[in-house]
């Protein structure tokens, strides 16, 4: 068969030939583009693309299965979102709270039906306890199946109803681009939170109009920001009387990008600052009005100065118990400010003696000037009340026995790598002694630079929490300080890391148990060690074969005279991830420690060393 | 513990019911009735819930109701200044022996017999908790084979009304 040129086409033999008459029949007209805010006719999964890149979301960290396939066709062609393939949908949840954590921007995580959406409850829950903005979508079973225990069936906006700040089952095509868009709104906007946004396959396949920008349709929903004026100059004049004022700074000031303003008010009044678990970072720790995180392992002069204290001016934090231990005892004579976003956190376990419901920083900044015009009319003498934080300091520094045993000290090994690897990185936590350790021994001069599981203490964090800060932060060593524990509950997200090129670095803590449980075992269940010995110790899983099998560098240390070379061999690797097994003693504990349920002047600073309690001389 | 009524303007959307009910199960705050229906506006739709909590957890509650993003606005009724109905509908025994102090007891109440039948009488009643409790008090003895009960509703008194002007 030859092929023959039908007659009337033009023939166009060379450049020069050509007139524009001919291109006019050779090409169509250009169509003009369609103005901004003109429907556009797409599928509902290319409107949940669309309405991604037009949301600023860089990253989706997912599984594909059947239900959400519609949306990885288009999600192949976005130049702007890039798809991490995790191993496990519980590591794309906390892949995208380290994102968040670590940019400030909203984590967005997809999942399949079913057990899909399911594996991401934990994440969720973990989001929302920590006030995190992450959007998860999910794929659901087609609008006729809904209801039929259809396969990979799940009714996960009834499932995570009590974990998410919000969620919504989208049932019209249409209502994409406005779902996703108030899913992004509500997450990151007042106090942020998990938002779950479920889209049934059908809904995804349909042709539908894409309009942007969609119209936010919220009538209940307005956070309120500014603060009353009336509360602030209540506040100034409380801090401009008080004799033993505590800053009780939690993470909202991290979150309400407030640090700075925090570092002015903290040095205008002179008063001590402590940083809970969730807020490390957001005062330097090298500064010397910071005394250190309070609560349950908190240092001793951080929780006596909040039991002596005649005044709490909290903000951002919600008197957690592990802050307050018993909270009848707490902080008795104090009185309290309570500043937060959330008007709900305010007076929900201590009352305050002055509420303020708004944004930290503009708290903050407010609180500035109106404590600078009390201070016009003279100030309080902080001297004595320095003498005795300054004493306590002095007394009860944070520190550590090294091992009888001989074997390595996990506090030395952590306290190591901060030194090394320094103020500059991110770290994030799995959760047991090495968080303790981690938030106590690594010193933190920058907010976001400690991403940790504080409130729902998730085991299994802190791999891909540093994949998600590392992809948002590329140009900063993340280092995620593991236990063994919790490493062997999601260390699967390190092929990912291997294959995305995500070259995070972990120290797995060894110490060859569930160090805290066992602690807890030694101190209240008379040294019973039921169910606590991973046998991580004899090897199994071997730690560095296990890191090689997954892609990554695997380096082992076992003698202090190995720590220091073997933590800047890893800093040396950047072209892959690097795990470290320091294998430690198990007897190291955590201190300082308040029992759980005890009042928080029974602190011990070693075991049955109580500072405050024997001060008291009761 | 003191009584509280609640009106509660929330989005007419599926599942509100079950995020309001939700919240006050794993908060731990026990709801003693809860009733719903449409208002003025399509789009939204009144609850009234009646709870029995002290006064923090009852600000607690309303703090966390707030924060529920379909909830539009809650407002405390006073009872004192609030019109407050339940309905009942219960089938009474009302065979020759006890038909007329069925009927007395209608009377007496200012109640309705909405069906008949030889053994059974069904009574429709609307009025305040105490005045329902009365009367099921006083039908106790004479037989009462079912009923079927409402939650309460509420308005407040007066020409003012909580879906009217801005939100919360």
């Amino acid at each position: 068969m030859t092929t023959v040129t039908p007659p009337d086409m033009p023939r166009v033999t060379s450049k020069d030939s050509v007139t524009p008459k001919d291109l006019a029949n050779l090409t169509e007209p250009p169509k003009p583009a369609p103005p901004v805010g003109a429907p556009v006719r797409m599928t509902g999964a290319q409107a949940l693309v669309r309405s991604l890149e037009a949301l600023g979301c860089e990253a989706v960290f997912g599984i594909p299965g059947g239900t959400i396939l519609p949306a990885y066709d288009p999600l192949l062609d976005s130049t702007k979102v890039r798809h991490v393939l995790v191993r496990h949908e519980q590591g794309a949840g906390h892949a995208a709270t380290g994102y968040a954590q670590a940019t400030g921007r909203v984590g967005v995580c997809m999942a399949t039906s079913g057990p899909g959406a399911t594996n991401l409850v934990t994440p969720l829950a973990d989001a929302h306890m920590d006030s995190v903005p992450v959007v998860a979508i999910t794929g659901q079973q087609s609008r006729a199946l809904i209801g039929t225990d259809a396969f990979q069936e799940a009714d996960i906006t009834g499932i995570t109803m009590p974990v998410t700040k919000h969620n919504m089952l989208v049932k019209d095509p249409a209502e994409i681009p406005r779902a996703i868009a108030e899913a992004f709104h509500l997450a990151s906007t007042g106090r942020p939170g998990p938002v779950l946004v479920d889209i049934p396959k059908d809904v995804l396949q349909e042709v539908t109009s894409f309009v942007w920008p969609p119209e936010l349709q919220l009538p209940g929903y307005r956070p309120t920001t500014r603060p009353h004026g009336k509360q602030i100059r209540e506040a100034a004049r409380l801090i401009a009387s008080a004799l033993r004022p505590v800053l009780y700074v939690g993470g909202g000031v991290i979150k309400a990008r407030a640090t700075a303003a925090l570092r002015e008010l903290a040095e205008l009044t002179g008063a001590p600052v402590v940083t809970t678990l969730m807020a490390r970072g957001a005062f330097p720790d090298s500064h010397p009005q910071h005394v250190g995180m309070p609560g349950m392992h908190g240092t001793v002069a951080a929780v006596a100065a909040m039991q002596r204290s005649d005044l709490l001016v909290t903000l951002g934090a919600r008197f957690d118990d592990r802050v307050t231990g018993q909270l009848s005892s707490f902080a008795p004579d104090a009185a309290v400010v309570h500043a937060d976003i959330d008007p709900a956190e305010i007076s929900k376990n201590r009352r305050a003696d002055v509420p303020i419901v708004g944004d930290c920083a503009e708290v903050i900044g407010e609180l500035i000037i109106a404590v600078a015009a009390e201070f016009a009319a003279g100030r309080p003498d902080l001297a004595p009340w320095w003498r005795q934080l300054d004493n306590w300091r002095q007394t009860f520094p944070l520190g550590y026995d090294r091992p009888t045993d001989g074997m390595l000290s996990p506090q030395y090994t952590i306290e190591r790598i901060g030194a090394l690897v320094g103020p500059d990185a991110i770290y994030t936590a799995g959760v047991g002694q090495h968080q303790m350790w981690a938030a106590q021994f690594i010193k933190y001069e920058k907010p976001g630079s400690w991403i940790n599981s504080g409130g729902l203490g998730t085991m299994g964090f802190a791999v891909p929490a540093a994949m998600g800060a590392k992809l948002g932060r590329p140009d900063v060593a993340v280092w995620a300080i593991d236990g063994d524990g919790s490493f062997q509950m999601t260390n699967q997200e390190l092929a990912t890391c291997a294959i995305e090129n995500i070259p995070i670095k972990v120290a797995v803590i060894n110490n060859g148990s569930l160090g805290m449980v066992r602690q807890w075992q030694t101190l209240f269940y008379a040294e019973r060690y039921s169910q606590t010995d991973l046998g991580t110790h004899s090897r199994i899983p071997d730690f560095v074969k296990l890191a090689e099998a997954l892609g990554c560098v695997g380096l082992r240390c076992e003698a202090e005279a190995d720590v220091d070379k073997t933590i800047i061999q890893a800093m040396e690797i950047n072209d892959r991830p690097v795990v470290i097994d320091f294998v430690v003693g198990k007897d190291a504990q955590v201190w300082p420690m308040v029992a759980a349920g005890a009042g928080n002047s029974h602190i011990m600073s070693a075991r049955d060393i109580r500072p405050l309690f024997d001060e008291d001389g009761s | 513990m003191t009584e509280h009524t609640m009106s509660v303007l929330v989005e007419n959307k599926p599942g509100v019911l079950a995020r309001v009910s939700g919240l006050f199960s794993r908060r731990g705050f026990n709801i003693h009735s809860l009733a719903v229906g449409p208002t003025e506006n399509p789009d939204i739709s009144r609850m009234t819930i009646v709870v029995a909590v002290d006064e923090l957890p009852l600000e607690q509650v309303t703090k966390q109701l707030n924060k529920l993003i379909n909830v539009i606005k809650i407002v405390e009724l006073d009872p004192t200044m609030a019109v407050q109905r339940e309905l009942l509908l219960v089938k009474v025994r009302a065979d020759p022996t006890v038909r007329s102090q069925v009927l007395e007891t209608v009377t007496l109440f200012r109640a309705k017999v909405v069906d008949v039948s030889p053994e059974a009488l069904t009574i429709e009643a609307t009025g305040t908790a105490d005045k329902i409790e009365a009367l099921l008090r006083m039908l106790e003895p004479l037989g009462i084979r079912e009923m079927a009960q409402s939650g309460m509703v509420a308005v407040g008194r007066g020409p003012r009304a909580i879906t009217a002007g801005p939100n919360r």
